[in-house]
């Protein structure tokens, strides 16, 4: 394993207006990992991811990202109605290479056309951004992040509301992502995605645990604390399912 | 006959259009609403995908205090517009980092404060006749001097969105990202209302302060609705914002109506045109997108 971590995280609070939304973050992501960031929804993971972005400040602990970051966030409703095609929205890869003043040129556009390529979207870069299939604005949102060189991509739910095909397709693209030596932060709520990463970080406002999954995803304590809720064991081996609190009998 | 007749009311058109640029007040006011369109029909679009129509329209009422203030001191408008609005968009600014106030509240405070310090100044025995023309526009009213600082102010604007734009693409699409971007947000926030800003104190004089926000509104919400890229977006709006600043003058010319209130009700009314044409463009680009060429 390369001596050099992709982000490191110590003791890391982070939150809104002062107060801490998660606390006692401890990891590292080296190249060529995968992190599943696992946790109920309003647990903390959009908020870590934030603040990996540099969109949060660090209340107290360590944080060190050595890589540029690139993010493919949750679809929001104003992103659809935005007026961008695929094309332009991959060239936003290429502005923080370049001085403030300067416009996107053709050197840049090309640049964003070769990532779109890369992940199978060329004959799309010039449909506009809302009117693509989810799974085609993940896409182009990671042709964005290979625009700008990122060595880290975070995910948000990359998965949630995509079917099967395309589910896998991204599946693909993560992999050759890493097995590139980039590291990969998916936040998922599916312990069947976690299963998939080289670590995971369950998270529930603060730090549940943190490692592999065999070890992590074993635990059913520390699956219970993660969702706040009980675990049962699928009868003929369907595997676990959480139990919401106000469902526990015992 | 037939032909005869329409040709003579062709003749009467172009006359009836040409008739009114013989007057230099007619010449200027057209300038004046020329360098509004341009400008606030631009910026508008940024102003509408910023969400940021409230703040524009605030903001043109808050330099109300500055208006009265450089009337009542004999000087350009321009003049007393500038440091006001300055102050508005950095207390909107300003206000919205206090924790726990949104900014449309930091807006509310902001405007209400400065326009009841205009409303106080303007009832004040020393205030001018003719403050009417402050809150509804007078642009048979401008002079030379208010026409050059104008062209300066559209041209600044026009120079820096040509600047910024890929920047102001990527913080509007997408806030979160936009930092590891290179992009950081609320300095685009910054740079945006500074820019509404100077194209108020140009539309200003035009429109007036209380019917301004037509022009960065109307134009941009109807060009928003005709086109799915930003560029062709901002060169809808600016010719509709043109063609109907033109439209309103003339019709306030003949009809004898109000200049800033005929221009501000023909942009409402090339925003309601634009609800149909809108929905027809929408239900042609419906076909769903083409399939990829490959299928994995």
């Amino acid at each position: 394993m390369p001596a050099e971590p992709l982000i490191e995280a110590e003791g890391l609070a982070a939150g809104y207006d002062g107060t801490p939304a998660i606390s006692g973050v401890t990891f590292s992501l080296h190249p060529g990992q995968r992190l599943a960031l696992l946790g109920s929804n309003g647990g903390g993971k959009t908020t870590l991811l934030r603040a990996v972005l540099g969109e949060l400040r660090v209340l107290s602990g360590m944080l060190r990202v050595s890589a540029a970051c690139g993010t493919v966030p949750q679809t929001e409703r104003s992103r659809l109605d935005y007026p961008v095609s695929a094309l332009d929205v991959a060239t936003m890869g290429t502005l923080a290479a370049l001085p403030w003043w300067r416009r996107p040129g053709r050197h840049e556009r090309e640049a964003a056309g070769r990532a779109l390529e890369r992940v199978g979207l060329a004959p799309l870069a010039g449909e506009t951004f809302g009117r693509l299939s989810g799974g085609q604005r993940q896409r182009v949102l990671i042709a964005r992040a290979l625009v700008q060189e990122a060595g880290v991509l975070l995910l948000d739910e990359p998965f949630s509301g995509l079917d099967r095909p395309s589910g896998e397709r991204l599946e693909t693209l993560i992999g050759e992502l890493t097995s590139e030596g980039r590291g990969v932060v998916i936040a998922t709520h599916d312990l069947e995605q976690a299963r998939a990463c080289d670590l995971v970080l369950c998270i529930a406002g603060r730090q549940i645990a943190c490692g592999p999954p065999e070890e992590v995803l074993a635990d059913v304590g520390v699956l219970e604390a993660t969702y706040g809720g009980a675990i049962v064991e699928l009868p003929g081996g369907g595997g676990r399912a959480i139990l919401p609190p106000h469902h526990h009998h015992h | 006959m037939a032909a005869a007749a329409r040709s003579c009311l062709r003749t009467i058109t172009i006359t009836e259009m040409l008739e009114p640029l013989q007057e230099p007040f007619m010449q200027r006011a057209l300038a004046e609403v020329v360098l509004i369109g341009v400008a606030g029909g631009a910026l508008g679009c940024w102003v509408v995908f910023y969400g940021l129509s409230y703040a524009a329209e605030s903001l043109a009422h808050s330099l109300f205090p500055g208006l009265v203030l450089a009337a009542i001191a004999g000087v350009p408008l321009l003049l007393g517009a500038t440091p006001a609005v300055l102050v508005a968009a950095l207390a909107i600014a300003l206000g919205a980092r206090v924790a726990g106030m949104s900014r449309e509240a930091a807006v509310a405070v902001v405007v209400t404060t400065m326009f009841g310090l205009g409303v106080l100044l303007a009832l004040s025995p020393r205030s001018p006749p003719g403050v009417e023309a402050l809150l509804f526009g007078d642009p048979f009213g401008v002079t030379d001097a208010d026409l050059a600082a104008a062209a300066a102010l559209a041209a600044l604007v026009l120079l820096s969105l040509r600047l910024l734009h890929g920047r102001l693409l990527v913080a509007g699409f997408d806030r979160g990202a936009a930092r590891a971007l290179g992009v950081s947000p609320a300095l685009a926030d910054a740079a945006l209302l500074v820019l509404l800003a100077a194209a108020t104190v140009v539309a200003v004089q035009g429109l007036g302060n209380l019917l301004v926000v037509a022009v960065f509104v109307g134009p941009a919400a109807a060009a928003r609705r005709l086109a799915d890229r930003m560029l062709p977006t901002m060169l809808i709006a600016t010719a509709i914002a043109v063609l109907a600043a033109v439209g309103g003058l003339y019709l306030s010319y003949y009809a004898g109506t109000a200049g800033g209130a005929s221009v501000a009700l023909t942009i409402v009314a090339v925003y309601l045109l634009s609800l149909p044409l809108g929905q027809w463009l929408a239900a042609r680009r419906s076909a769903p997108p083409r399939a990829e060429a490959t299928i994995a």
